[in-house]
């Protein structure tokens, strides 16, 4: 090997396993230093009060983001309830229909979703649901997260029925049962570990995003339900916050952020125990 | 099965509950203006608890966005720093009010840590920082002024907004007044072409604010409340009449005295005349349709609007470090406000 | 990876209910179809304004002038680009070599934990990272990394003038710890499912365990990296909000790093709202197709790449 002595080599072996390691622990290290900054300057705002309040005007310290909460936790609901049925027909129909154009075509279009940025995402549901209707809404923002969810919900659900031996679904088949029973009874249930994961994935995913609220949901500071009104999101209020001048308002962004973190790793873990579940379901 | 269907349940039950109409309130929307949003925050919290039927929602996203949302109806009022032009009226569509609800003045924040004293600007020095000509603390020009404080080798950092904001339309307004070549070069508007090489953009005053905070040796155009209220530097200007004023209540209340019959169409009070008069001054505005879009909501939109320009409402101005309008002007709001089909 | 199962066409929709089960599996994908297609229309009809007034010139002129109504997206498209790249050299730098190392070097019990550890990277929110970004990484680019680049690199262009603390550099900064965890985890996958063959062949020629991994493995893993690297590169090209949050929102090429910058998605996300003119509007939206058209390109391009290698969707 060009004449380097085998000490040599070892050397760079050496140095190089180092600096792989290091990069490695770099990457792991990041997400320890912005956890730690999070947790640290997060925890201090966590209170009841500012997990059930409404968020003080200026001037008037305290407050909180009660609304934000409910808001997230509305939109996201009404997105989840509007992913779940167009996610998993179209999946059925890849599942049942593999192959042919139709099929590829709509394989593909998933694909070009998933790569859409959010903001990208946000201008369609403005253009389509804000615009016309002349008023911000939730409802405009659960439709852009609901954009955002489909393509997990899509690959996941067609892989998940796919994956449910041919044999059990020609046995339902041969008993007769309509192809509608056979899938809602049979195959459905098996898949489903693996659709509720993509499923917590989805929702982790959604809840961090702030782009599409921007001129969706606009913000409010007060409660609401109505998922015709603008509506206060968690997230949003992180941003607002962090971008102003007020301490009062920046500690509430790391105690908002906080939440966020919790939410979005609460669901990550919670996907991993079902995946782990799915796994040991599939080969039981 | 049995998963998804509860999870359908919920949701249709979370759907009915939502509804049901929220204990009959009615919620205005508003938007525009940063440069007002500690007033609006402070004023429609207290109507709210005052009349606790309604609820008034502003966002503050800037004078340019304010139009924008008003003319295409997504609010039922804008909040903008400079009235709409004809051309905006025009793409209204529809009759509008134009009625002046608060007063301020844009403060010169900067950030120079371990600096005694407070900067001296002239008017002219100001426009070249901002022209980019000059470029440090020290500078020459500048150190003339401030004789006796001891100015850093830092870099001047200007911030400007990165939105559409009447208060650049007030500032640039101001340069346009004391610098010929502002003037030709760059101009006045919401959003310009700022020149200066070190540049930075902020969204919202809330956002030059924080940007000039936390970056040691920048200067940035924030209305007078967020200064006070997070206890910034602010410098002291020399006004047209040639004496040395810091922006407060009396400075900025005495350049609106200079100018008791302001209405949309001559609204500017910047490098006001006078001894007292602070020269980067401007009313802020509600815009609102003549006939609102929905006029079950007309009634308690007039009568938002009518408490927040009289009397009562501006009382709460002083509270945020906002300047009353002049009497004579909480007049004339009314009046036009009187107009509206409600 | 499972393994694909075999697929046979078994749909047969006879009886009534069968028929009714079909019409609902259509309609909901097609659905789905006209939804993808709608944001694309969408997309265009709202830049067509600004692709007829401007055309093609759009994208290399400089001028945002809202005031003029004259808008060029070139400012834009040179932020995006630059704290992209920025994002990529550094996560792809890093990914690869923490890849290499969780998949040949690391033990069972460190691998494990280290490779979560990156992976939760991927689930911090946006808009968290934009906190942290603008309190914690600004000042310290401004305080400390700022001044020791231009100490040792302040002759180039690249590193001279003004450390804000916000600015490109701080922003491809975090771009790169956003898509680190895409880099390792496709890598290490892609990494791993090279035959132990090779490598053992290369030990057994008397090559050390390091010159395995990267002389023999990498390189027969290459198209797969790569492909890891451009779906990174993607996701970077439209993240909005962090971006915005430390990027200083300046529309001005500048040769610096340390200089703010705009990128197509921040100005989307700044100046929507407020676009006061229809030609104003069409131009943001016009900008929000340009990023549409090259996000969809390059994970396409970053598909393929993966699929060729990986052999099954994923």
């Amino acid at each position: 090997m060009r004449g380097r002595t085998l000490g040599r080599r070892r050397i760079w072996g050496s140095m190089g396993i180092g600096v792989a390691s290091l990069c490695a622990a770099l990457g792991a290290g990041a997400l320890l230093v912005i956890l730690g900054y999070v947790i640290v300057q997060g925890i201090g705002a966590i209170n009841w009060a500012f997990l059930t309040q409404l968020p003080h005007p200026i001037g008037v310290p305290g407050g909180g983001v009660g609304n934000g909460i409910l808001g997230t936790i509305i939109i996201i609901a009404l997105a989840t309830a509007m992913a779940i049925p167009i996610g998993l027909l179209t999946g059925i129909y890849l599942a049942l229909f593999g192959r042919g154009t139709i099929p590829e075509a709509l394989r593909f279009l998933s694909d070009v979703l998933s790569g859409v940025p959010s903001i990208a995402i946000g201008l369609f549901a403005y253009a389509v649901l804000v615009a016309p209707l002349k008023h911000f809404s939730a409802f405009s923002a659960s439709f852009a997260f609901m954009m955002l969810m489909l393509p997990l919900l899509v690959r996941t659900s067609e892989q998940a029925i796919r994956s449910v031996p041919e044999t059990v679904r020609e046995g339902a088949l041969a008993l007769g049962m309509s192809n509608l029973r056979a899938t809602m009874t049979i195959v459905l249930p098996t898949a489903r570990p693996a659709i509720i994961t993509a499923l917590l994935l989805a929702i982790a995913r959604v809840t961090g995003e702030t782009a599409p609220l921007l001129f969706t949901a606009f913000g409010t500071q007060f409660w609401e339900t109505n998922p015709n009104n603008p509506m206060a999101v968690l997230a949003l209020q992180v941003f607002t916050y962090a971008i102003s001048p007020y301490p009062n308002w920046q500690a509430q962004a790391w105690g908002g952020a906080l939440l966020l973190i919790a939410a979005v790793f609460i669901l990550s873990l919670g996907a991993r125990l079902m995946l782990r579940r799915a796994m040991r379901g599939l080969d039981a | 099965m049995r998963g998804s269907l509860v999870r359908y349940l919920t949701t249709a039950a979370l759907a009915a509950a939502m509804t049901l109409p929220a204990a009959a309130a009615t919620q205005l929307i508003g938007a525009g203006s940063s440069f007002d949003y500690p007033f609006f925050s402070k004023a429609f919290y207290i109507y709210s608890q005052k009349n606790p039927d309604v609820t008034v929602n502003y966002q503050s996203i800037g004078s340019g966005g304010g139009i924008q949302q008003f003319t295409a109806k997504n609010v039922d009022f804008g909040a903008t720093d400079v009235p709409m032009n004809a051309e905006e009226l025009a793409r209204a569509g529809q009759p509008v009010l134009q009625v002046p609800v608060a007063l301020g003045g844009a403060a010169i924040a900067y950030n120079l840590p371990n600096v005694n004293g407070t900067v001296h600007l002239t008017r002219q020095v100001l426009a070249d920082i901002y022209l980019g000509k000059i470029l440090k603390w020290n500078d020459a020009q500048i150190a003339r002024l401030n004789k006796g404080m001891s100015l850093p080798d830092m870099s001047i950092i200007v911030v400007h907004r990165s939105d559409g904001s009447g208060t650049s339309y007030i500032f640039t307004d101001f340069l346009s007044h004391v610098s010929p070549e502002w003037k030709s070069k760059v101009g006045v508007g919401k959003s310009v072409s700022w020149p200066a090489p070190s540049s930075v953009g902020a969204k919202g005053t809330e956002g030059v604010a924080g940007q000039v905070r936390s970056t040691p040796g920048a200067i940035g155009y924030v209305e007078l409340a967020y200064v006070i209220e997070n206890k910034m530097s602010a410098a002291i200007l020399q006004n047209s009449a040639g004496k040395w004023v810091a922006c407060s209540e009396a400075t900025v209340a005495a350049a609106a005295a200079t100018k008791p019959g302001v209405n949309a169409k001559n609204f500017s009070i910047v490098d006001a005349p006078g001894a007292n008069s602070y020269p980067i001054s401007g009313y802020s505005w509600v815009v609102v349709y003549k006939k609102p879009a929905d006029s079950t909501r007309a009634k308690a939109l007039y009568d938002v609007l009518s408490w927040l320009v009289g009397p009562q409402g501006q009382s709460y101005a002083r509270s945020v470090d906002y300047v009353p309008l002049p009497v004579n002007v909480q007049n004339a709001a009314s009046a036009t406000l009187r107009q509206m089909q409600r | 990876m499972t393994a694909e199962p075999q697929f046979r066409r078994v749909a047969r929709f006879v009886s009534p209910a069968d028929r009714g089960f079909a019409a609902v599996v259509y309609g909901g994908s097609i659905l789905f179809a006209v939804l993808i297609v709608g944001l694309f229309v969408e997309l265009v009809l709202g830049s067509w304004p600004s692709i007829v007034a401007f055309g093609p010139s759009f994208i290399w002129k400089s001028a945002w002038d809202p005031v003029t109504n004259k808008f060029g997206a070139l400012p834009m498209i040179y932020g995006t680009v630059v704290t992209s790249l920025i994002g990529i050299l550094l996560a792809g730098f890093v990914g690869i070599m923490a890849a290499v190392f969780l998949a040949d070097f690391a033990p069972r019990w460190l691998s494990t934990p280290l490779s979560f550890l990156i992976e939760l990277l991927a689930a911090v929110p946006s808009v968290v990272y934009g906190l942290w970004g603008l309190f914690v990484l600004a000042p310290f680019v401004r305080t400390t990394i700022g001044p020791v680049l231009q100490k040792f690199l302040g002759w180039t262009p690249l590193f001279r003038g003004e450390t804000y603390g916000v600015g490109l550099l701080t922003a491809g900064i975090i771009l790169a710890l956003m898509i680190v965890p895409t880099v390792t985890a496709i890598s290490r996958d892609v990494i791993a499912a090279i035959p132990r063959d090779l490598r053992e062949a290369s030990m057994a020629l008397g090559s050390t365990k390091w010159e395995t991994a990267t002389r023999v493995v990498l390189p027969a893993a290459r198209v797969g990296i790569f492909g890891a690297c451009i779906l990174a590169l993607g996701r970077a090209l439209g993240e909005t909000i962090a971006v915005t949050m430390v990027i200083g929102n300046r529309p001005e090429i500048s040769a610096s790093l340390f200089a703010p910058g705009y990128t197509l998605a921040s100005v989307i996300a700044n100046e929507f709202t407020e676009a006061t003119t229809s030609i104003y509007t069409s131009a943001l939206i016009e900008l929000g197709l340009i990023l549409f058209i090259v996000s969809v390109v390059v994970n396409a391009l970053a598909r393929l790449m993966i699929w060729s290698v990986r052999g099954s969707r994923g």
